[in-house]
């Protein structure tokens, strides 16, 4: 079983992102479980989501205290939460930044980053203040997970489960996707 | 069939929608507010013909529901928490007409201090209202559960309303795969719902919910006992009908690596999932331990849990609610059903999981170190443990 941890602000997207990622695993034939971090959400405060993905049916229900792959949706986060905490030594984080990942120490954790702010803006996506990055962000994440072989979910599968997951722009989302993908620096 | 990704509301919602209710009556309350949402979405959008109606508190959705149902029509309702609590002397109306209404609480803890988060305090207060109850492991559960609730409570030799629960947060707002039966399917089932007594029906006038003097009452509620005490058999039918069509397998109780255990966990709702996991765990590691998911709550099923528990040496009941001043509610029954057992095991009650405290792995392990504790001592020292706890607050 792999887990998977998003952090990003209320109003982001990133129970979103967790559901969209958690429908293009199943699409791949994976039992998935998705669900946002138990509280109460307002908008600009830190939330988190979570995604299991496993070959066997998942009867577990806890949260997860271990992710194999972090994806934080907001670098201003990164002083406010400990984005790390519980991550598997051979896992990996996926920072949304335009930063490169040699600005980032997290032990021996592989760390990658993109710049999905401007890709979201890029493709109309929210606005300066409020960009959208939930789905550029997955397009990444469909890179990283291949790169470090954990979690891995194909661009495809992200792609049609962005599609059919996303209430509006579904073409520009799905171009902000196929866009992170080949933009992720590792 | 089709396999859909649904959080609990979802599942839940979905369930009723196929059972074809004629009146949802529904007052929005965190978490279960997703339900009356998605039905209210789907009879907006003529996907369920059925009246919606927005009613000013829980109190009212029960109201209305019932004076629906007396009239000779199918409802559902759903709620949590203080709403649940509100509807509390409605509740008993709605048994006491021996209406069969449906509905999905999502278990949330009781203020105060306020607080959204899971525990099975709400409907354990409501569990002497005459409701059926029926606890749901996962979003599967929870759909296959609102099916076969109406099946059962609208059963000749039943007629009591039922409550399919879920746990807030770990089910009411997590999305995975769930079989979503067609309606032709559920149609064959649930055939349409056929009032035996409605107040509409002008060829049998009848009256309801009227005066009961001490020369009646008795009588009434020993009625609703005997139909408590047959629904175990209804409920036995309609599981294995259900099984019989949808291939999916239901039980008052669910046994689960039983054989041959020394001690056996009692649990109840989305931690009995986790709590398999570390079964299999520890079996792997040679300790002789097993577990019951309790499913239906009410009518409590005795009769099989002290079947199921005859070889166990102890019996470790978790509660994810506490009856203040004395046990968890689970305790307390399981308890009693094995009073008058020449061999019984040894009990012992762990609280867990109040107001949204997660339930891990780990708190498991220590309630399974604990009970083999006690099986090497022989003896109960303190009845009821809190897992998880710090102290009191000052």
């Amino acid at each position: 079983m792999e887990e998977v941890r998003f952090h990003g602000r209320g109003g982001q997207g990133a129970v979103t992102a967790a559901n969209i990622l958690a429908t293009a695993a199943f699409k791949e034939g994976k039992y998935v479980q998705s669900f946002p971090m138990f509280g109460t959400e307002r908008r600009g405060a830190p939330v988190a989501a979570f995604v299991r993905m496993s070959d066997k049916p998942i009867r577990v229900r806890f949260q997860v205290y271990e992710p194999d792959i972090v994806v934080v949706l907001d670098p201003g986060l990164l002083e406010a939460v400990d984005v790390g905490a519980g991550l598997r030594k051979d896992g990996g984080i996926l920072i949304n930044t335009e930063e490169s990942p040699e600005e980032f120490s997290f032990g021996e954790v592989r760390v990658a980053t993109v710049d999905a702010t401007k890709i979201a803006l890029e493709h109309g996506l929210g606005s300066k203040a409020a960009p959208i990055v939930n789905t550029a962000i997955l397009g990444a994440y469909a890179k990283v997970s291949e790169e470090l072989n954990i979690g891995k979910v194909s661009l495809a599968s992200i792609v049609e489960a962005v599609r059919e997951g996303a209430p509006a722009k579904k073409e520009e989302n799905v171009a902000a996707t196929k866009e992170a993908y080949g933009r992720v620096v590792l | 069939m089709a396999k859909m990704i649904l959080e609990g509301n979802q599942a839940l919602a979905v369930g009723a929608k196929l059972c074809r209710p004629k009146v949802i009556a529904s007052y929005p309350i965190t978490p279960s507010t997703h339900i009356p949402e998605m039905l209210s979405e789907f009879v907006a959008n003529g996907e369920l013909d059925a009246d919606f109606i927005n009613v000013e508190s829980e109190h009212s959705a029960i109201s209305a529901c019932i004076g629906a149902q007396a009239t000779g029509v199918r409802t559902f309702t759903a709620t949590a928490s203080q709403g649940l609590a509100l509807m509390h002397e409605i509740l008993y109306v709605a048994s006491g007409m021996r209406l069969p209404i449906v509905m999905g609480v999502a278990n949330r803890s009781l203020s105060a201090p306020i607080n959204i988060w899971c525990d099975h305090s709400d409907t354990m207060a409501e569990r002497d209202s005459g409701w059926m109850q029926f606890y749901s492991e996962n979003n599967q559960e929870a759909l296959d559960l609102v099916i076969q609730a109406y099946r059962i409570a609208e059963d000749e030799r039943v007629l009591l309303p039922a409550m399919v629960t879920i746990d807030a947060y770990t089910l009411t707002h997590t999305f995975e795969p769930v079989d979503v039966p067609s309606q032709k399917e559920v149609d064959e089932f649930l055939p349409p719902y056929k009032p035996v007594y409605a107040i509409l029906d002008p060829e049998r006038p009848i009256t309801q919910g009227s005066f009961g003097t001490p020369e009646y009452f008795m009588e009434f509620k020993y009625s609703q006992q005997k139909a408590m005490e047959r629904a175990k058999e209804v409920i036995d039918e309609v599981f294995r009908e259900f099984e019989e069509k949808f291939g999916r397998k239901y039980g008052k109780i669910e046994p689960y690596r039983t054989e041959g255990a020394d001690v056996i966990l009692v649990t109840l709702g989305s931690m009995s999932g986790t709590g398999k996991e570390v079964v299999d765990q520890l079996r792997e590691e040679g300790a002789k331990v097993g577990l019951i998911k309790v499913t239906v709550f009410r009518p409590f099923p005795a009769e099989e849990l002290r079947e199921a528990v005859r070889r166990a040496k102890v019996v470790a009941v978790i509660d994810r609610d506490i009856s203040l001043g004395f046990s968890g509610a689970v305790f307390a029954n399981v308890s009693a059903s094995l009073i008058n057992e020449e061999k019984r095991p040894l009990l012992a009650n762990f609280i867990v999981g109040l107001g949204g405290r997660d339930v891990r792995p780990e708190d498991f392990r220590e309630i399974v170190d604990k009970s083999f504790r006690i099986l090497e001592a022989g003896r109960v020292e303190k009845p009821v443990e809190w897992i998880n706890v710090s102290g009191e607050v000052p």
